[in-house]
This record gives C-alpha cells, structure tokens and sequence, in this order.
C-alpha cells in the first residue's frame, strides 16, 4: 500500500513494528486553539510529544513598546481572552503602579468584580471543554456556554464588548456601573451557582469520567515548582499558592475566600480546583456587591497624556491559568521602553511532553485539556 | 391480501418489491432519525436543534441528503483507490443484510429465515471489514487509528452480545425470529431475561460506536475516525450504516427482548398495531441511547477491553451456564427469572459500588460549599 512514504522503514524482522507520528492541531477539535503537538505513537501509547507555538504569535510586547500606554492596553485584553478584564487589570496596575496613580476605591472594587467574572468565565469554559475532550458530546459544554452567556451579557451591559471590553482606563473605570447592576449580577451569581452543580452532577459523579482523569499524570508539589506551575495547576497539587493571598493587590486582602488545592496533582485535582475556585470567585463577587462604597470611578486629575520617568516594575497577579505578570520598564516618555508578559499559560504547557509521554492517545487529549492553555497568552 | 402472501403470487418479483420497501422505509427512517437525534440531543443540552427547514427542522435531513449528493467525491492522493471506494458499500451492506432478515409484523419481513437470530450474528460481523478498509485504504492516521480502534472493539464487543442472545435463544428454544416474537405473547423475554438485556444493550452500544464506547469515532482524538477523509456520497454512505444499524439493532432488540410486533396484543389487533409496536419499541430503544451519548463521557481503549474481556465476557458465560442448568432441569421459569434478577442486580450492584468507592471525589460541589479550606 503507498500510504506514508516517506515512513516506510524496513523493519528488522516481520514482527518489528515502526512507530507512527500523528499531528495534532493546530486545526484538531482538541487542541484549544491553535496549539500543534506531534505525537509519535506505538499503537495507542505515546512515546514522543513535540509542541509547537507560535500560530496566534502577534507581537503584544513589542506593540505595547509601540503604542501610548493607554492605547495599548487594548491589545493585553487579547493575551487571556477567555478573561479580558484580567488582563487588562494587570496591566492598568501595572501602569498605575508604575507611575504613583491612586484609584478611587470604589473603581477597585468593581475592577474586583469584574476580574472575579472573567475568571468565572473562563473556568466555565474550561469546565466545559474538558467535559468535550474526556467525550461528553458537548453536554458539558452547553451547560458551561449558559453561564458564560449570562456573564458576557453582564459584561456587555458593562463595558460595551463581551470578550475584549477595554473596560479599565489608567486610573480608574470607564464609567459607572449601569443601574440594575447589582440585582442582575446576583441573578447571574445564583445561575452561575445553579450551572456549577449541573456540571458537578453531570461530570464529577461520573464513574466514566473519575476513570479517566484519576491518577492521570500526576505532578508533585516540587515537579510544579520546578516548572514554573502557578495558578490552578499548582494548586492542584496540594501548593496553596495564590497571588491574591499571597502578594495582595487591589481590593483583595479585603475580601474573604478560600483557595482550593488538591491532593495529588492529577488531572482530575485540576478539574476539582477549578471548579472549587468558580465557588470562591462567586463569594468574592457577593461580597464586592454588598460593601461596594460610593464615589467616583476615575483618579481626578489625570494627565491627558501619561508620561513615566526611569523606573521599571513586575506586577504579578492571579490570572484565570495562573501568575499572570506584566513587567514594564519606562524611560521616559508617553510609551513603555519594555514591555513583558509572564504568561501562565506558557509555563503550565512547558512540561507537556514529560506528562503526555507513556500515557494513551486518548490521555494526552485529556492531559492537554486539564493544562487549560489558551493561545493568545502563549503566543502572545 | 394478507402479508404472508407472495406479492403477485411471484417469488423473485415478491422478494425484489419488499427489498424496495426495505430500502424505502430505511431511508425515511434515516432521515428523521437524524432529524430526530439532533432534537433529542439539543433538547437535553438546552438547545432547539433544526428549526430553520420546514417546520420545527422537519426538513433537515432532506437537506443535508441533497447537500451531501451535490458534494464532490474527494479522493487523497495516497488512499488504496478501490479499497478507499468500496469501503462505505461493504460498511453499508451487511446493515441491510440484518434488515433482510427482521420480521416488522407478523409474517412481514423480507424473509423469514428459520435461522434468522444465526443469520444475523454471521451479517453483522462483516460490518468490521468496510470499516477496517476504510481505515487502512484512506492514506490517513487519524483514520487508521480509527479503523483499527473499532476493528478490535467491534471483534471483542460481539462476543458477550452473541453469548447474551444465545442465552435468550436458549431460554425460546429457537432461532427463528418469528417464532422467538411469537413465544413472548404473554410476558417479553427483558422480564425473565435481564441480565441478557444489560448486556446485550451494553455491547450494542459498542458495535454501534455510541457513546460511552464511540473510541472509533473519537471526534476529540482522531477527528471523527476512520470516515474523516471520506465526502459527498460515501461520507453519506458511513452516516446511513451507521444510523442504519442503530435502527437495525433498535429492532432486532425489541423483537428479542421487548416482545416485538406480539407483546401486548400484536396478534389480536391486527398488522397496524403490530408495526406500531416493532416502530415504538425500536424508537424506545435507540431513545436510551441517545440518552446515553448525551450524558456519558467516553471510555479509553484500555478500560473499553478490558470492560469487555474481564466483565461482560464472563457474566454472558455464567448466563448462559445458569439458564443451561435451569433448562436441563426444567427448573420453573420463574425461578429462572428471579436468578436473572439477582444476577442483574449483582451486576449493576457491583458497578454501583465500585463507582462510589471513593466518597471523596464525587460531587465536589456539595462537599466545598460549607466545607472550610485551609489558607496560607
């Protein structure tokens, strides 16, 4: 048969088999974008992965280097644009710090709130994603994809846009909340509560599913470390780091919630983390509603156009995949003099290949869904 | 006329004129059960489905027919030509086969064999060499491993499902699919045979590729298996065995399990209430596993054979032993019945239990709401 020639190696005798390469992505319905990996199979057991990135690469740092620093805030909205508002608040934190800007306090309130949305929005789409790579036929997923409509709506209500909302200006929000914003958003909250439990009864009570995620390329607390693992991913393995907790900014050491960790740092204590932390963002965004203080949104007096002298930060904060850093340096001028991204979702799949290698085909699917990766944080 | 009778008293040209009305009504059955599959499956995932050809998306599948005829028939470079081209007929083939041999109504079927349960054991294995060629011939790994994947699931799964019916055929003392109808006037075979329904419907789904056994046809994995290259007309060829053979196996369960055209009341109230009954119970059927597929992830390779080998293949056996031991006796049926139960009830028990095993990872929600978590 002429099928693959150029793989037709002589075998050594009859029973020799030869291993197979299978490429994955970056347009396969498992990879989450445009994310390619080279299997190289022996049956169905993977003895090679090879990642390749680069597909979404769009140049935020050097654009962001290029660009006022209040215009370039719109492209950091596109990094982790499961959870926009994230970004951009790591950024405009990042500004802020930079240049001695004070928020008014009820801006960071409602920054709070709505970096707790975006994660919440992202977790549900990870939430029902993995339910599609393990193969719940799009169950999971349309159960997630009504919250995630709700959220969009609160956000679209807020900012104008759902996925990129630009929502933050350097000192503050654009404008106030809208005025039926707190009933709505507690509505959405009880959904959101309502659609957690669904996935929980449809996913986590599944034998299928426990099977297939249990003891799944598990990871121990020093492997993760040593691989730069933040976020969910650490967590999971029983590290109760969170740079909310930990290196508290914004509004956060004033807000009371848990981080949820696992126990061994397998695929399923991913699964179960994330779904633990939609609970805590939840309770995180009731308490903003109830002690949200009056006032203005935005830093009276701001310059019309924003000027920092020498001076060079790292802001870390909690982004939805992980520590999600942005370090900027300023020499002068209306723009940054560099820009860099710590992306989470780059550290988490670094060590993809040491996970994937000796598990099944259908494991490393399920492996690189549990790393919930998304591209334009990869890439950048 | 009655259906018994020869159409114009004519063997050949009988035989040919039911075969068009097979075909016919297959085809019709085709289609909506793809019409109704995609409402079924949307309304569970809070979705409408079809609804924009004819009313409530009635259409659809006439659509997607006519799209999938006016497609072009693309053919890799690298593929095996004739073994690429003839793979969708030879997966279709042995799906009309079985049809051949299922009675729909009393004396209604195309032809009824005597040894028609036999007939259809021998039919169905060859549905694995369309697939196998179609894996091997279309120059494609996602395909091979699919072709592969479902070569050896579909090998393994027809074990248990053979031994499961045999056990039924045992229980009726025939082969003749009529007369296995014919022996449940009074209570269908799932009452006294259940464990033989369990299993039977278990590795249904997996001949079938059907959720939690669709590993072939993995579209997360292996981009929906061994079909992913084929298009147009033979792509369509794959869909219509596909859902062909869950109508197929639909109906051949009912008439062996469910009673088919007889239970309840077949011979009394004629030859409508009889199709009726084979149409109702089918769409019963094929109902559960589509409720399946919705709500159940799928299994790895691994875990699928060794379901099969170290489980369902044993339990067949013990089954049929039990039922062996109840005939040779000639213990009471009833008791034979109340052992099934308790089998079935072991079985299921013994999933149960090994399901929840482990407390402490199911349905972590309830767990985290009150639960405090230690903080840094």
């Amino acid at each position: 048969m002429s099928v693959w020639p150029e793989e037709r190696v002589t075998p050594n005798s009859d029973l020799d088999t030869v291993d197979m390469t299978v490429n994955v992505g970056p347009q396969h319905p498992a990879t989450h974008g445009v994310f390619r990996m080279v299997l190289t199979v022996d049956g169905e057991r993977v003895v090679d992965c090879e990642p390749y990135i680069g597909y979404l690469h769009r140049g935020l740092e050097k654009l962001s280097e290029n660009a006022d620093y209040r215009q370039a805030m719109g492209w950091w909205d596109r990094t982790d644009y499961l959870a926009g508002m994230c970004c951009e608040g790591a950024y405009v934190m990042a500004v802020e710090k930079l240049a001695g800007i004070e928020v008014p306090e009820r801006a960071e309130y409602i920054r709070v709130l709505m970096m707790e949305l975006s994660r919440i929005n992202s977790h549900f789409m990870f939430l029902g994603a993995f339910g599609a790579d393990v193969g719940s036929f799009g169950t999971s997923f349309t159960y997630a994809w009504r919250e995630r409509e709700r959220i969009y709506d609160l956000i679209e209500e807020v900012s104008g846009d759902r996925m990129f909302p630009t929502y933050f200006r350097i000192g503050g929000i654009t404008m106030d909340l809208p005025e039926n914003f707190e009933s709505r958003c507690r509505w959405v909250l009880g959904s959101i509560r309502q659609g957690l439990e669904d996935l929980d009864g449809l996913l986590t009570g599944n034998e299928i599913f426990v099977e297939r995620c249990q003891g799944l390329a598990p990871v121990t607390p020093e492997q993760a470390i040593a691989w730069g693992f933040t976020g969910p991913m650490l967590r999971a393995t029983g590290v109760p780091w969170d740079i909310r907790k930990a290196e508290p900014y914004s509004v956060y050491p004033q807000m009371n919630f848990e981080i949820p960790t696992g126990h061994q740092g397998d695929v399923f204590d991913r699964f179960h983390v994330r779904l633990a932390e939609v609970y805590q963002s939840a309770r995180i965004i009731e308490q903003c509603l109830d002690e949200m203080p009056a006032g203005r949104v935005l830093a009276p007096k701001l310059a019309k156009t924003l000027r920092i002298d020498d001076g060079e930060l790292y802001m870390p904060t909690e982004g939805t995949k992980g520590e999600y850093g942005v370090y900027l340096m300023a020499r002068g001028g209306t723009q940054a003099y560099r820009a860099k991204l710590r992306a989470p979702s780059f550290s988490n799949l670094s060590p993809l290949k040491e996970l994937v290698v000796g598990t099944y085909v259908a494991d490393a699917i399920v492996i690189l869904g549990s790393l919930d990766i998304v591209l334009g944080e990869v890439d950048k | 006329m009655t259906f018994g009778d020869a159409f114009f008293g004519l063997s050949w040209l009988d035989a040919i004129i039911r075969v068009l009305i097979i075909v016919g009504a297959m085809t019709v059955v085709v289609v909506y059960l793809t019409w109704g599959e995609r409402k079924v499956i949307a309304r569970f995932q809070m979705r409408l489905g079809p609804t924009r050809t004819g009313p409530v998306g009635l259409l659809q599948g006439v659509a997607d027919a006519l799209k999938l005829l006016s497609k072009e028939d693309l053919r890799p470079r690298n593929a095996d030509r004739w073994v690429f081209e003839f793979a969708p007929y030879l997966t279709f083939i042995p799906v009309f086969l079985v049809l051949v041999a299922l009675p729909f109504a009393r004396d209604w079927g195309v032809r009824n064999l005597a040894l028609g349960m036999f007939f259809v054991f021998a039919v169905l294995g060859l549905n694995i060499v369309g697939v196998l060629m179609a894996g091997l011939g279309s120059g494609n790994k996602y395909a091979l491993l699919g072709g592969v994947r479902a070569a050896a699931q579909m090998i393994s799964y027809e074990i248990p499902l053979v031994v499961a019916l045999l056990a039924v055929a045992m229980v009726a003392g025939t082969l003749d699919l009529n007369a296995i109808v014919l022996q449940q006037a009074d209570r269908p075979f799932v009452l006294i045979q259940p464990l033989a329904f369990v299993i039977f419907f278990t590795a249904m789904l997996s001949e079938l590729h059907r959720a939690p056994f669709d590993i072939p046809v993995a579209e997360s994995e292996i981009v929906g298996g061994y079909f992913v290259e084929y298009s147009g007309i033979r792509w369509s060829m794959f869909q219509l065995a596909e859902y062909a053979s869950l109508w197929a196996f639909s109906i051949f369960g009912s008439v062996v399990f469910l009673g088919g055209w007889e239970f309840p009341m077949g011979l009394e109230w004629g030859w409508g209430w009889q199709l009726a009954l084979t149409f109702i119970k089918s769409f019963i059927i094929i109902g559960l596993i589509f409720w399946v597929r919705v709500t159940l992830p799928r299994l790895r390779v691994d875990q699928l054979m060794s379901f099969c080998w170290k489980v369902l293949i044993e339990v067949s056996f013990v089954l049929l032993l039990v039922n062996g031991l109840f005939l040779v006796y000639e213990w009471p049926e009833e008791l034979l019945a109340l052992a099934n139960w308790a089998g079935t009830f072991v079985l299921l028990g013994a999933v149960y239990l090994h399901a929840t095993r482990k407390p402490e990872r199911k349905n972590l929600v309830g767990s985290y709401k009150h639960a405090e978590v230690p903080t840094p």
